[in-house]
């Protein structure tokens, strides 16, 4: 694909680029930097708009294969790019797990097939997702991994976690964990505190996740592994983070947008919209994660985007899944709530993702794949969730005014998604 | 009654509570009369929809219906038969497509109540959900204490056993801090809730924890036993009910550091031997018959003021 981006303000911390200018891009790759006057080839007029390297979120649960109801590929990858994302990374609970390289190949061939946003499967760590043996992980990487994870079912056994570690290694991947003992966390349906004991309903307690943490860090410095702690949810998840990484450690970390948004009064109304694991936390554990954010303990902003059907999510909320969409509110909550200084902003959601995740990087160089994030962080507009593209609807952001949005989206040079005023 | 539905004692004001229980005063002369029935709800109708199982609640619901001359009708529903939930929401849409004014609920999860309310045009009473609240219970315990006490503010009550689990204790922490009493929940360690300490919303410094039985019972005018209640325990709480019992059970000894005079409650079912021993429960302190006689009272009063009826 041809396109010239026009007369944008081109952002690329990595490369130290901070200009109005003009990107050439020919056959999907960027092939320059500079006023371009190339009236021949399609244009998109960024005029006032910044234009940086595509925006990529980490952690998503696309549902393909297996729960098609509630999301696809297709339709998954549609509102990825609505949300101004070039890429995601697919989860492997699909049904079968994402655990062999014939489901990461149906992944990756599906997404080309029907995907406007660029899609790495995550393999998973152990077979069937059961904690018990190892996948083939160098089988899912020949067929396209770009880490590892047990997302949702964390690896409770520490010795086969360490030996997964270790494994990894082997490829230079990622391995993601979803920090929850299982054990303390067992039965519980939102954070344990004060709202919870109202409300009665079982609680999550922080504990759950803190003492997971902890156990993978020492893990981690011991094997020296690739470790990745999904969204961070608690305060002392993120103190032990920093400390990890004072010490020197290569470990990172992502946060959700409804993690640093929201707390657990969210819950009051029996929401079932508000209830996702790990679950909303006190404003305490709010203020936390914001820290970690602007201090850098925090990498990355992921969304954990989890569509359900709404004939699961209209449940008691006891019996409701875990989960909210995500990838469409993303960016205007981080925009909206965070105030992030813009290099900062495109670090936690392009240039750290793309560091951890094992992938050919993009960016704004010659010779990188086209893939762009427009964003205008002064569009006031407001999310309808009916409006969504993703085929499910169970975010507790419908009706938000939001300040800041991805206006164009463009992925191997073509434009995927543009909103224009 | 001027809100749709009754779900929880946390959102009523005072007054509201003190509504329910001087209209309850009024109507309770009904239950001593030869005929027991009064046309006052001639021609609504009263859903009674309990998912989880109860002898006493919808009786008493039933019952209150009946005196009233409402059309009362039982629906034991359950949660697991149907595809999950897909019951909840379908049942309520189907019974409000039936013109019922009323439907009082019981289920085991808690809020159930709030989604079913949210769906359905007729008024919704919570008749216990999961480990969140049960209003008329608390209104009935209200009715026997102020009965008995002759007010409802200045009282020490302790509340003692599986607070955690207890929808029963969080409607009376509610309403009696609300009312100006002080209340001391007492519990083991394991079974007070984390957070319990801000467990209701206004008077906080009327609301007291402890472990200690003593202390909860140090000069109490009222002491409220809970059910422990295994079917909601899938973890070890405590060792044995021996043990229990030796540190939480009421016994004729325990009784005697509450104040001369200080009553007995238990919203039943009770577990003799387990929370609360024989000689105690049916001694002279105790009120727990007295609590089923205001729950008919008080059930006839919440029906009357939310459907609107003439007295007559």
């Amino acid at each position: 694909m041809n396109l010239v981006v026009k007369n944008g303000r081109v952002v690329d911390p990595a490369r130290k680029i901070d200009a109005v200018t003009d990107i050439l891009i020919r056959d999907g790759k960027i092939r320059a930097i500079g006023k371009a006057d190339n009236a021949d080839l399609p244009q998109f007029d960024a005029t006032g708009l910044i234009v940086a390297p595509g925006f990529f979120d980490i952690h998503v649960h696309l549902r393909e294969p297996g729960t098609e109801e509630a999301e696809t590929i297709a339709t998954g990858g549609a509102a990825a790019v609505a949300g101004g994302f070039v890429a995601v990374a697919a989860m492997p609970n699909t049904k079968p797990p994402n655990d062999n390289p014939s489901i990461t190949s149906y992944i990756v061939s599906e997404a080309r097939r029907s995907s406007p946003a660029l899609v790495f499967p995550i393999g998973a760590i152990t077979k069937e997702q059961k904690g018990e043996t190892l996948a083939e992980i160098g089988e899912m990487v020949e067929a396209g991994i770009a880490g590892v994870s047990d997302d949702g079912k964390p690896v409770m056994d520490g010795r086969l976690f360490r030996r997964a570690l270790e494994y990894a290694q082997l490829f230079d991947l990622p391995v993601i964990q979803h920090c929850e003992d299982l054990h303390l966390s067992k039965g519980g349906v939102m954070h344990e505190g004060a709202m919870s004991a109202r409300l009665g309903l079982k609680g999550i307690p922080a504990a759950a996740e803190d003492t997971m943490v902890s156990r993978d860090l020492i893990l981690a410095e011991v094997t020296g592994g690739k470790y990745h702690v999904a969204h961070l949810s608690t305060r002392r998840a993120v103190e032990m983070v920093r400390a990890a990484k004072a010490q020197g450690m290569k470990i990172t970390a992502e946060v959700t947008p409804h993690h640093f948004t929201l707390t657990d009064r969210a819950v009051s109304e029996y929401d079932t919209n508000a209830k996702m694991n790990p679950p909303l936390r006190s404003q305490e554990d709010v203020d936390a994660l914001r820290a970690g954010i602007a201090d850098g303990t925090i990498d990355v902003i992921a969304c954990d985007h989890a569509p359900h059907h709404i004939n699961l999510k209209m449940l008691e909320f006891d019996r409701a899944p875990f989960g909210i969409t995500g990838l469409e509110t993303a960016v205007g909550l981080a925009l909206t709530q965070l105030k992030l200084p813009l290099p900062r902003l495109i670090e936690m959601f392009s240039l750290n993702p793309q560091k951890i995740m094992r992938i050919t990087p993009w960016g704004v160089f010659e010779g990188s794949g086209a893939h762009l994030t427009v964003l205008d962080p002064s569009r006031q507009w407001k999310f309808d969730v009916n409006q969504s593209r993703s085929k499910s609807r169970n975010s507790p952001f419908h009706g938000w005014e939001l300040k800041g949005k991805a206006v164009g989206t463009i992925v191997g040079g073509k434009v995927v998604y543009e909103d224009r005023k | 009654m001027k809100r749709k539905d009754l779900l929880g004692i946390q959102e009523l004001a005072r007054e509201e509570i003190l509504e329910i229980l001087d209209t309850a005063e009024t109507l309770q002369e009904i239950s001593t009369r030869p005929i027991k029935k009064v046309p006052a709800l001639r021609g609504k109708t009263v859903i009674n929809l309990f998912f989880e199982a109860s002898t006493r609640t919808r009786t008493s619901f039933e019952i209150a219906g009946k005196r009233l001359s409402a059309d009362v009708v039982n629906v034991t529903a359950s949660t697991s038969s149907v595809s999950k939930g897909e019951t909840l929401i379908d049942t309520a849409k189907t019974l409000d497509a039936m013109a019922a004014d009323c439907v009082v609920i019981r289920h085991s999860s808690s809020g159930a109540p709030h989604t079913i309310a949210r769906m359905t045009k007729a008024r919704v009473i919570n008749a216990g959900d999961g480990a969140h609240e049960h209003p008329t219970q608390a209104l009935l315990d209200a009715l026997t204490i102020r009965q008995r006490k002759g007010r409802l503010d200045g009282l020490k009550v302790a509340i003692v056993g599986d607070i955690a689990h207890s929808r029963v204790a969080r409607s009376n922490a509610h309403l009696l801090t609300k009312c100006g009493s002080h209340v001391w929940l007492c519990s083991a360690p394991t079974l007070m809730p984390v957070g319990g300490h801000e467990l209701v919303t206004e008077n906080c410094e009327f609301l007291h924890r402890t472990h200690s039985m003593e202390e909860a019972l140090q000069g109490a005018d009222i002491v409220m036993m809970l059910r422990v209640q295994f079917e909601r325990m899938d973890e070890s709480f405590f060792p044995s009910v021996r043990e229990y019992f030796r540190y939480y059970g009421l016994t004729r000894q325990k009784v005697e550091q509450a104040k001369p005079g200080a009553i007995i409650m238990h919203p039943g079912p009770m577990n003799r031997g387990v929370e609360i021993a024989t000689d105690v429960a049916d001694g002279p302190y105790s009120v727990i018959l007295d609590q089923v006689s205001a729950g008919v009272a008080v059930r006839m009063a919440i029906l009357f003021l939310m459907l609107g009826g003439q007295s007559s």
